[in-house]
């Protein structure tokens, strides 16, 4: 009696990890009519992505928009004036707007007023996520990535209730309208009624390609005021950054742990 | 005896006429009989799936790109064939069938479809102009 139940149980146990061992490899997905979608060979790969964005580099050239200008043009994102029905991926804020934890009276005047680049943070515990009701945004686990789905998106906006750096623009009307620089057809628009965010160029990464804005930097006056790269590596630029000077994040008392770090 | 037995009749004949209406109206009128032609691609000779496939479950193999694009980030389809395709309903799709107006239209606009892809997804034959 005991020695069946022994081997019930060595035989349970191991078609358990067979079962969760096959799952965890599963690199492709079935489709169509025995074809398989795999995953892109140019992808880069990176456990945690993240940014650093030197807001002192970013300062010197305080006029430069090449960033913004480089992001909303390769998403379509639409220029509508209105601050109440805008649309924006990254954009620049105040200081004390950015961090309002970290500014306090007697904050040099030279800083308070001064703009800062800002963007989605990529959380790691993203409020908006749990709040999603039809998860439409969720967490990409293999890279830290917070996606979204404008299929599954049915514009209830909790997410942007949640998100506590306002990083994310409901479209209040046809967004098509309003891309007086003409679309760009490698990366679809949004529609009326749905919810959109920066998305950390997940569709350039999967062709190699470092997220827009970085590039943008890279090639315009500012040149390294925005980095990115695998946090979790201790060889990339970004983690020998953070471990060298002293950064700061957005609202850090709210336990989000935001991947966008700033070096002030 | 029947009463006012003509008036009846006639009633009868016109009822008929009109039941029948969708018969006799298709076979009178030749238009009416008209069948979708979508215009296939020049020098193209297979589609990423057997045209049989394609014609009958095109929207089941789109939605399982997208979810595969979307959910899992796996952009490369490989055929039942074996060939390798990069996902993507305005690159790949529109890459051959370059005018959404010929092709996918055709058919939609018959049976009443309504897909709301092009919401988002850019049509590009409308930004060369080519399109409706």
């Amino acid at each position: 009696m005991d020695e069946s139940k022994r081997g019930f149980l060595k035989i349970a146990g191991c078609s358990v990890l067979g079962v969760l061992g096959a799952a965890g490899m599963r690199t492709a997905t079935d489709v169509g009519p025995g074809g398989k979608a795999v995953e892109s060979s140019t992808t880069l790969s990176g456990k945690k992505w993240g940014m650093v964005v030197d807001s002192q580099r970013c300062l010197e050239n305080e006029g430069c928009t090449a960033c913004i200008e480089a992001c909303h043009s390769t998403h379509n994102v639409p220029n509508i004036a209105d601050p109440k029905e805008e649309v924006k991926w990254v954009w620049k804020e105040s200081y004390e707007h950015t961090f309002p934890t970290q500014s306090h009276e007697y904050t040099k005047a030279s800083l308070k007023e001064k703009p800062v680049l800002v963007l989605c943070n990529h959380c790691e515990d993203p409020p908006c996520v749990r709040v999603c009701p039809t998860q439409a945004t969720w967490k990409r686990e293999e890279d830290g990535l917070v996606m979204m789905d404008q299929h599954r998106c049915i514009g209830c906006r909790y997410c942007m209730v949640a998100c506590p750096y306002g990083s994310r623009s409901f479209n209040w009307q046809d967004p098509r309208n309003a891309l007086q620089g003409g679309i760009n057809p490698e990366y679809p628009t949004r529609t009326k009624g749905v919810v959109e965010k920066c998305n950390f160029c997940a569709e350039r990464l999967a062709k190699g390609q470092e997220p827009a804005c970085v590039e943008a930097c890279r090639k315009s006056a500012g040149a390294g005021a925005l980095l990115f790269g695998d946090l979790e590596d201790p060889e990339s630029e970004v983690s020998k950054l953070l471990s060298e000077k002293f950064s700061i994040q957005r609202k850090p008392g709210l336990g989000t742990k935001p991947q966008v770090y700033y070096l002030v | 005896m029947m009463y006012d037995g003509s008036k009846i009749l006639l009633g009868l004949v016109i009822f008929l006429i009109a039941v029948t209406f969708p018969f006799w109206f298709s076979w009178v009128n030749e238009k009416s009989g008209f069948v979708p032609e979508p215009k296939l691609p020049e020098g193209e000779e297979s589609c990423v799936e057997s045209a049989e496939y394609m014609k009958a479950l095109h929207m089941d193999l789109l939605n399982q790109w997208r979810n595969a694009v979307v959910r899992d980030g796996r952009r490369v389809y490989v055929s039942s064939s074996g060939n390798r395709y990069e996902i993507s309903l305005t690159g790949t799709c529109l890459g051959c069938h370059s005018n959404k107006a010929e092709f996918c239209d055709q058919c939609h606009d018959y049976v009443g479809a309504n897909p709301f892809c092009w919401d988002c997804h850019v049509d590009t034959s409308v930004s060369r102009g080519e399109g409706k």
